[in-house]
């Protein structure tokens, strides 16, 4: 069983049947003990970095996660809910993330060229920069399906795809056990079904 | 790189598709949910339901086929169609809606689409808008394309994205039906003022019509057309390879 993060954020309709089509069973939740029971954990999220942050550590669910990880447990975040891996958000200020990966969220305005229209919506290509388990049934250059105005940086190591918008975006992050998407696997068709059950398939102990 | 995207657009009454629609293989050319899968399995980047439905029956009828499209379908869909209030936007984002699109609700009461984006975020917020010209100046109508609402439609616009739409679509009364191309004069008015994504709308009539678009137009971001993909006149998979042998960014 995956267990999927409910912490108010979002619509999780899709990411739920999505899981459901691949054959994966998932519990929405907010409990301490579906996340120690479950295989696989995922941290959705949608919306402003601050607001979300506020509601995931008012579920108290921050340490039962750290802990999940700390023992092997597979995690991966997905858009807002990648961002929250990192150390730090400047999303409207500064903000302290799960600190889960190495690294920082910052406005893609700051790379981007100023005729590039923001947020970065639409269907975008990988370019894998190294192998992930994630990637076991995709290949490199399928398209994903983004919607972000921010992006993670100064996380070169963690870094297992990104997306040309005008400048190199993080489409992909991975740290042993944690990993972390900008898209939504959830909206990007077969490509997205595909790297869902990669994760799902993922067992504790055995990625590293 | 970003690829341009192509939309099919599906209008909805009582549950079912209301343009005929006529495919191989596909058994009941009528149902939203398996012209939806259809569509996607095709290479369309996004879907559009638009609900023309009336009465209550009609709209939880409509609601009950988009949970079961959002079930089974993964690419973004938006819905439109009777959107005009929060409590709307929420009985479609519930059932697996990723954007909302607001028309004549918008026009009523300008503040939804602040009130909507405050809440959902500017991405989940499409104003789409009916542009006809008036003795030379472009109007927004209403009651699909009926009323004149005086309007100017590039401020009417600049005003809703200032209120936080993410994406507009342009539907041009002029050239829709004609299939004669899309209103590249009106896009480019419309591409001009806004920084957010624009698609166009009106006009396609065969695939030529998109390159010629695209091309013209780079600030544009999608194509969304009806009739001529539930026809068949133009199959999504052979666009989207004429886009890229046009050396426009398309996802195959």
């Amino acid at each position: 069983m995956i267990a999927i993060i409910d912490y108010g954020v979002g619509n999780l309709f899709s990411l739920k049947s999505s899981f459901a089509c691949i054959g994966v069973q998932v519990k929405v939740t907010n409990k301490k003990e579906d996340i120690e029971e479950a295989d696989g954990i995922i941290l959705p999220g949608v919306g402003a970095f601050e607001d979300a942050a506020k509601k995931l550590r008012e579920t108290g669910l921050v340490d039962v996660i750290k802990a999940q990880v700390a023992k092997g447990k597979p995690l991966m975040g997905i858009c807002l809910g990648m961002q929250m891996l990192f150390d730090k958000s400047f999303e409207y200020g500064e903000h302290e993330g799960l600190g889960l990966i190495k690294g920082n969220v910052k406005p893609i305005a700051d790379v981007i060229p100023s005729d590039y229209k923001v947020p970065h919506i639409g269907w975008n290509a990988l370019q894998f920069k190294k192998d992930s388990p994630l990637f076991k049934y995709i290949k490199n250059g399928d398209y994903v399906y983004f919607v972000h105005s921010f992006y993670a940086t100064d996380c070169e190591d963690a870094v297992s795809a990104t997306s040309e918008y005008g400048a190199e975006l993080t489409a992909c992050v991975e740290d042993k056990n944690v990993f972390g998407c900008q898209f939504h696997p959830e909206k990007s068709g077969t490509i997205g079904l595909n790297i869902l059950k990669a994760f799902a398939e993922m067992k504790e102990g055995e990625i590293c | 790189m970003i690829t341009k995207r192509i939309i099919p657009c599906l209008d909805v009454r009582n549950g079912r598709v209301v343009k005929g629609v006529n495919f191989e293989g596909l058994q009941d050319v009528s149902s939203p949910v398996a012209l939806a899968q259809y569509y996607s399995d095709n290479g369309a980047d996004e879907l559009v339901f638009y609900d023309i439905t009336a009465s209550s029956d009609g709209r939880k009828l409509f609601t009950d086929i988009l949970c079961e499209t959002a079930s089974k379908v993964f690419i973004p869909l938006t819905v439109g169609g009777g959107i005009n209030t929060v409590a709307d936007f929420d009985r479609v984002l519930k059932c697996g809606a990723d954007k909302v699109s607001v028309n004549s609700g918008a026009i009523r009461n300008p503040q939804l689409v602040y009130d909507a984006a405050k809440l959902y975020g500017d991405q989940c917020v499409v104003l789409s808008v009916d542009v006809k010209r008036v003795d030379g100046v472009f109007r927004v109508f209403a009651k699909g394309g009926r009323e004149n609402t005086g309007l100017e439609a590039i401020s009417w616009i600049k005003r809703c994205v200032d209120n936080g739409a993410g994406e507009i679509v342009v539907n041009s009364i002029d050239t829709d039906g004609v299939k004669g191309g899309f209103d590249l004069e009106m896009l480019d008015a419309v591409c001009n003022v806004v920084s957010v994504p624009v698609i166009a709308s009106g006009g396609a009539g065969k695939a030529d019509d998109f390159i010629t678009l695209f091309k013209t137009l780079p600030k544009v971001d999608a194509g969304l057309a009806a009739s001529i993909f539930h026809f068949g006149e133009v199959k999504i998979s052979d666009l989207k390879n004429l886009m890229a042998e046009s050396g426009i960014p398309a996802r195959r």
